[in-house]
């Protein structure tokens, strides 16, 4: 806007300065720097760290994590949350493993289409608490947390779904690699570029965000808030019932209890991805690269063979050190970026 | 939002914690029954042991597992469940959906109430259990704990799956043979503050100081938390930071299945070895592809089973509990009490490619 100001010497300067303004604005630029520290102390002490095992296992391990959190972004971004999504994970992971161990013949395409249609369903359960019956979505998800949970421990029985009981075909949706890239991995870019492209080019994209910002004005300027609010949450459900599949195929261990707690690190993931948790702005990237920064910490606390009884503490020490980084190197580039444009204006 | 509406998630919210309490509790039909009927039939409770008094019938028995809806409990219980059946009695299981150190307690003090024979509880805290236990034993019913221990006072018997010096022997055993008396190994536990895990670490180590095993050196002893995603990360830290790794022991069923499904899929498949606790099921896949060569546990069902037929016992006044009374545990043989109140179910079971296929739980 201010670059288009006439005297020479910023005709000059422009092209690089805007470049500069470009990556100082991205919104994620603190996570990676946090990464990228993370990563260099990590391979200093332990170079093995950097290699391509590790970093697929990395990858591996924050692929289910990320996916959930690019879900959960959706449903941040209309200032709402969904505490449920590690029992809609937990449900679909159990019901596609017994489907697959009791029907040896059932094609797995048509189970996966299953476990995400699950979790639509569930999600549109919490969609119509929270946006038709208008329930606060903490205290509605965290009903639906429980209760979605009781089904699944009501259909399990107590019943456990072991590796040799599911088609290796399925197993290798959880192992195999394209390109040495592991699927999951695969499968969790792919659905955060698809979403990532929507959120930002789409009217309904941009409509969550309105929601999000201001939900009285959004109603104002015509949104249709309460079907927005409801698709948000059933495209979160549908991404946990992919998850779901994803986590089944590669654990290949299934029972009930199956990713119990995990909606923690997911919101953990959303913000440390720098996604406001009262809604109105954040990407799906920053939510993925939480996803991915998450799980190195984990990774790096192994290999550094840091004290098991300190780790967990440490884990949560670091978390907040990329909190705070991230949010100071974001003041810093909004007060930069203040400065120079009333420089520019004078 | 405004006033008006604000009973509406209350209302909604009250319907949800019912629902929940619905799927998710323990409680079940037969406890009505069982109520109705229960008759106050603890109360010849004798001082003295009389190893020849028959086993009464209609015993009422609950088996309370640190969490139903665990595999491993399950498999136990329905165990228990079918050796009550045996002697005519009446086995049920009920119990909390979580595991943590308090959900046992309005458990214990509701069977209390209900007059059962006997309580087969599985501790999840030794002593949080204690004080109701201690009341359910002066209203005259039997408690006998498996599996996880509560503290003397809690219990008349506890049924040791298996010894933990057996346990801790034996699987830095196995894996001795399996790489040769040679290298680098690592354990893969539970949590840091496992009370079980911690002790057969112990005997691991004790073992590991004998002179045959002088050329094998224990580095890493790493937490999964019993947590799938955790294991798995764990297991791909220690492969990371001990590059010549020759063997992992991990005693958890959780741990060893995420380091079998790493490994698997890994370079070092075949190459680290791995034992450790796990089932039969749980690990078949990855004994035939060999991941593993062989591993072992005691038979949870057998475990339930001794556990109800000691029940069985204490409620007949067979035995009381004290150490050298002896008792007939159905297909199981005799039994003997030993010090402290335990009764030891026996050395645990190694499953390897050959007689894998002859289990299935």
């Amino acid at each position: 806007m201010t670059a288009t100001a006439t005297s020479a010497e910023s005709v000059r300067g422009g092209g690089a300065r805007r470049l500069v303004d470009r990556v100082a604005r991205v919104r994620e630029l603190g996570i990676v720097i946090a990464l990228a520290v993370l990563f260099a102390v990590t391979g200093a002490v332990n170079p093995t760290f950097l290699g391509y095992a590790s970093l697929r296992d990395i990858l591996l391990n924050s692929a289910i994590v990320a996916l959930l959190a690019v879900g959960q972004t959706l449903v941040v971004i209309t200032r709402n949350v969904d505490l449920s999504v590690s029992s809609v994970v937990g449900l679909t992971a159990f019901g596609g493993a017994l489907v697959l161990a009791d029907n040896p013949g059932v094609p797995v395409a048509v189970v996966i289409a299953g476990c995400v249609l699950l979790g639509a369903v569930c999600g549109a359960v919490n969609g119509l608490l929270v946006g038709v019956a208008k329930v606060p979505a903490l205290v509605a998800t965290l009903g639906t947390l429980y209760a979605f949970r009781g089904i699944d421990y009501a259909w399990a029985g107590g019943r456990q779904v072991n590796a040799a009981d599911m088609p290796d075909s399925f197993l290798a949706l959880g192992t195999s690699s394209v390109l040495g890239v592991p699927l999951p991995a695969l499968v969790a870019l792919v659905v955060l570029l698809v979403v990532g492209w929507m959120l930002r080019n789409l009217r309904s994209g941009r409509e969550l965000y309105a929601i999000g910002s201001n939900p009285e004005a959004a109603v104002l300027a015509g949104i249709r808030v309460r079907r927005r609010i409801v698709a948000a949450f059933v495209a979160g459900g549908a991404l946990a019932g992919l998850a779901g599949v994803l986590w089944a195929a590669r654990f290949g261990t299934v029972d009930a209890t199956v990713a119990t707690g995990k909606e923690l690190d997911v919101i953990a993931a959303v913000v440390v991805g720098g996604v406001a948790i009262f809604g109105g702005s954040g990407t799906v990237y920053g939510a993925a690269l939480g996803a991915l920064l998450l799980a190195s910490i984990t990774s790096a606390l192994a290999v550094l063979r840091v004290d098991a009884l300190a780790q967990t503490a440490i884990n949560g020490a670091l978390l907040i050190a990329a909190i705070v980084l991230d949010r100071i190197l974001a003041l810093r580039v909004a007060a930069a970026l203040r400065r120079r444009r009333f420089r520019d204006a004078a | 939002m405004n006033m008006r509406t604000s009973w509406r998630p209350t209302a909604l919210l009250a319907g949800l914690v019912l629902l929940t309490a619905a799927c998710g509790g323990g409680t079940t039909r037969s406890d009505v029954a069982a109520q109705q009927s229960a008759a106050p039939s603890a109360a010849a409770s004798s001082a003295a042991a009389d190893p020849n008094a028959p086993l009464k019938q209609g015993l009422k028995i609950a088996f309370l597992p640190k969490q139903v809806n665990n595999p491993y409990f399950t498999v136990a219980d329905q165990g228990g469940i079918a050796a009550t059946k045996e002697f005519g009695g009446e086995g049920k299981e009920v119990g909390p959906s979580d595991a943590s150190a308090s959900s046992q307690v309005s458990y214990i003090n509701t069977l209390t109430q209900q007059k059962q024979d006997a309580i087969v509880i599985s501790a999840n805290d030794p002593n949080a259990v204690v004080p109701a236990l201690k009341q359910a034993r002066d209203a005259g019913i039997k408690v006998v704990s498996y599996d996880s221990d509560t503290a003397p006072d809690g219990r008349d018997v506890f049924v040791n799956q298996a010894g933990a010096e057996d346990l801790g022997r034996t699987q830095v055993q196995l894996l001795a043979e399996q790489i040769g008396h040679k290298g680098k190994i690592a354990v893969l536990s539970a949590t840091p503050n496992a009370t079980n895990q911690n002790t057969w670490i112990d005997f691991m180590k004790d073992e590991l100081s004998k002179p045959e095993y002088k050329d094998m050196e224990l580095v890493k002893v790493a937490y999964g938390n019993d947590d799938d995603q955790k294991s798995f990360t764990e297991t791909q830290g220690l492969l990371r930071s001990y590059p010549d790794l020759a063997g992992i022991i991990s005693p958890t069923t959780v741990g060893i299945a995420a380091a079998a499904r790493y490994l698997s899929d890994s370079p070092a498949k075949g190459k680290v070895k791995l034992t450790g606790l796990g089932t039969p099921n749980q690990l078949r896949k990855f004994v035939k592809d060999g991941t593993i060569e062989a591993f072992e546990l005691w038979s949870p069902a057998d475990l339930g089973y001794l556990a109800a037929y000691s029940a069985a016992a204490l409620a007949s006044g067979q035995i009381t509990g004290a150490e050298g009374e002896t008792f007939k545990a159905g297909k199981l043989g005799d039994y003997t009490i030993g010090a402290k109140g335990e009764v030891l179910l026996g050395k645990p079971t190694v499953f390897n490619a050959d007689n894998i296929d002859d289990f299935d739980f």
